[in-house]
């Protein structure tokens, strides 16, 4: 096990260098002169000169690479162009509402999509199936972006039973949460599906209903435990897309994370601040992943020897 | 029976963004400010936005954009990722090794995100949303491709064509590359669905699209502001959006089902439960 954490460990470690390398770069990909580009074109030469000095735009581009990756190293990214302010901690300011709502969003994905893949798979064929994955197939479909201002008009304008938007009480999650949960429910739901229609198959399953376990027992004690692992597994990896989907929801519900944030940093073309939050959340992705790599060999052995 | 309703969906959709503008003429910038914000109605079926525009109008052009960005991401897309995988998985090696770790860094951004941080960069226009999107959805196909050609170059007919002396991009292109097309033709239904998102939601952002060009995203973000008093400004273009991309996703999963032997046999041989 200790091998194989080390392995993994470090095949992350040349990802984690292409990533800030690919943010460090991004700067660079602004047409012209990035200084200019961040002030504006009102802005006196002798502000963009400030700034190019500021930010070591005139300094070599290996000398410039080898300052970001040391501030990465260190936790030092800079300061914000609009308020002056170091980015790490405007960041990890932020940073706690988004793990909220991405964690919530997932808590939703789960409650809508064991049932549906459940249902999908048990009557699998008949009219509760083709509209279990009918269902599941549309939240796939309808985008984030439209779904949340539809359940904010049903269930905040009109039963005015939820806030609108921001952040502070239980009630403030409920529509970014089943917003941003809905496209990974349904992604999940397919897969609960696939994966108990395959353990279903298996033959212990039919021994246990050989032992006299009726069908319910069979599906829900046996063939469901284990048609889980991947299905946790495919949690993990859609980790990112909830990260991305974060950005619009938490922009349409204001509410006050690292999307919000990239979005209201790229409008003020704070280009510091917009590497920052580019890095955080592939960091947070990396990391991710790297935790479900590494306790789904846990969990089964055989990742462990491949 | 769904890839034919999304076969239907999608064929639908096509003419209406090609011969729609055509069999209602009406201006999408034409601007009827005193019927501002009105309702749907015989004269304008879908109703008229904040700035008096026809929405069905609208609707119809900003489906040839969405169509038209789609089509161009995924050729771009599925051009780039089928040469590059099969390029990785044929050769093996030191290629094998440098491409595996540019699309594993590329992979470690989630889908959108790396698409947001070009186009902040690049600035907001249509032509930087499909080079973002073609920049990061070249990715997805190079892995799959990369995976079948590992498979194919081991069989036999492959084998043998290098035998009687085929050279190599010859046995790439008439022996290897066909064997994933399969896969290559659902993932890029399924990806066309995927491009309309994007550049829906990059517009929603403001990054995409830019007024007064019609785009269902830029179009859902106007409507935000008047959820209330109108909501007909989100209704229809995000019915656009979610029955188009609802249509390639039936598609996909139709093709999918039909392309691939085990889950067509799965599906004939029902387990009665």
């Amino acid at each position: 096990m200790l091998r194989f954490i080390a392995r993994r460990l470090l095949l992350t470690v040349p990802v984690l260098l292409g990533v800030a390398t690919l943010v460090f770069s991004l700067i660079h990909l602004i047409p012209g002169d990035p200084a200019q580009a961040m002030l504006g074109e009102t802005a006196s030469p002798q502000d963009v000169a400030d700034l190019r000095a500021r930010l070591g735009l005139d300094r070599p581009l290996a000398s410039q690479y080898l300052s970001f990756l040391n501030g990465v190293v260190r936790g030092d990214l800079g300061r914000s162009l609009r308020t002056n302010e170091p980015v790490v901690p405007a960041l990890l300011e932020r940073m706690p509402a988004t793990v909220e709502l991405a964690i919530a969003a997932m808590l939703v994905a789960l409650v809508i999509a064991i049932p549906l893949g459940v249902a999908g798979a048990v009557w699998r064929g008949t009219a509760i199936d083709h509209v279990a994955m009918t269902l599941s197939l549309a939240g796939v479909s309808i985008p984030n972006f439209w779904l949340g201002p539809l359940l904010a008009l049903l269930f905040a304008v009109e039963f005015g039973w939820l806030p609108v938007s921001g952040r502070g009480t239980w009630a403030h999650l409920v529509l970014p949460a089943i917003s941003l949960g809905a496209s990974l429910a349904a992604i999940l739901a397919r897969m609960t599906r696939a994966t108990l229609l395959e353990e279903l198959r298996e033959q212990y399953v039919t021994a246990a209903r050989a032992r006299g376990a009726s069908w319910t027992r069979a599906i829900l004690r046996h063939a469901f435990r284990n048609s889980l692992i991947p299905v946790v597994t495919l949690l993990g990896l859609q980790f990112g897309a909830v990260l991305t989907g974060a950005v619009i929801t938490e922009t349409i519900f204001a509410w006050p994370g690292i999307g919000r944030l990239l979005i209201q940093s790229i409008g003020f073309r704070d280009y510091p601040l917009v590497q920052g939050c580019i890095l955080l959340i592939a960091l947070t992705y990396v990391a991710v992943n790297l935790a479900t790599d590494l306790l789904y060999g846990f969990i089964d052995p055989r990742i462990r020897f491949e | 029976m769904m890839a034919k309703v999304g076969g239907g969906i999608v064929t639908f959709a096509v003419l209406a963004a090609l011969v729609g503008p055509f069999v209602i003429p009406i201006d999408p910038a034409t601007q009827l400010l005193s019927l501002r914000l009105e309702g749907p109605s015989p004269a304008h079926w879908f109703g008229l936005d904040e700035l008096g525009r026809d929405i069905l109008a609208r609707v119809l052009y900003g489906g040839r954009i969405s169509l038209m960005v789609s089509m161009i991401v995924v050729s771009v897309s599925v051009a780039v990722g089928v040469l590059v995988g099969s390029v990785a998985g044929y050769f093996g090696g030191v290629i094998d090794e440098a491409i595996s770790r540019v699309i594993d860094v590329l992979l470690a951004f989630p889908g959108l995100l790396l698409a947001i941080a070009l186009v902040a960069v690049l600035g907001p226009s249509l032509t930087n949303v499909v080079l973002a999107l073609s920049l990061i959805g070249w990715v997805g196909y190079a892995r799959l491709v990369r995976g079948q050609v590992l498979r194919a170059r081991e069989f036999e007919f492959v084998q043998a064509a290098r035998a009687l002396g085929a050279s190599t991009s010859r046995v790439l292109v008439r022996h290897v590359i066909p064997t994933a097309i399969p896969a290559v033709t659902v993932q890029a239904t399924l990806g066309m669905g995927g491009a309309i998102l994007a550049e829906a939601a990059l517009s929603f952002l403001g990054l995409g699209v830019q007024p007064p060009t019609p785009s269902w995203g830029t179009m859902l973000n106007g409507g935000r502001i008047h959820l209330l008093d109108a909501p007909h400004l989100t209704i229809f273009p995000g019915v656009a959006i979610a029955v188009l991309v609802l249509g390639f996703n039936f598609l996909g999963d139709g093709l999918r089902d039909a392309l691939d032997p085990v889950t067509r046999r799965s599906t004939e041989q029902r387990t009665t439960i």
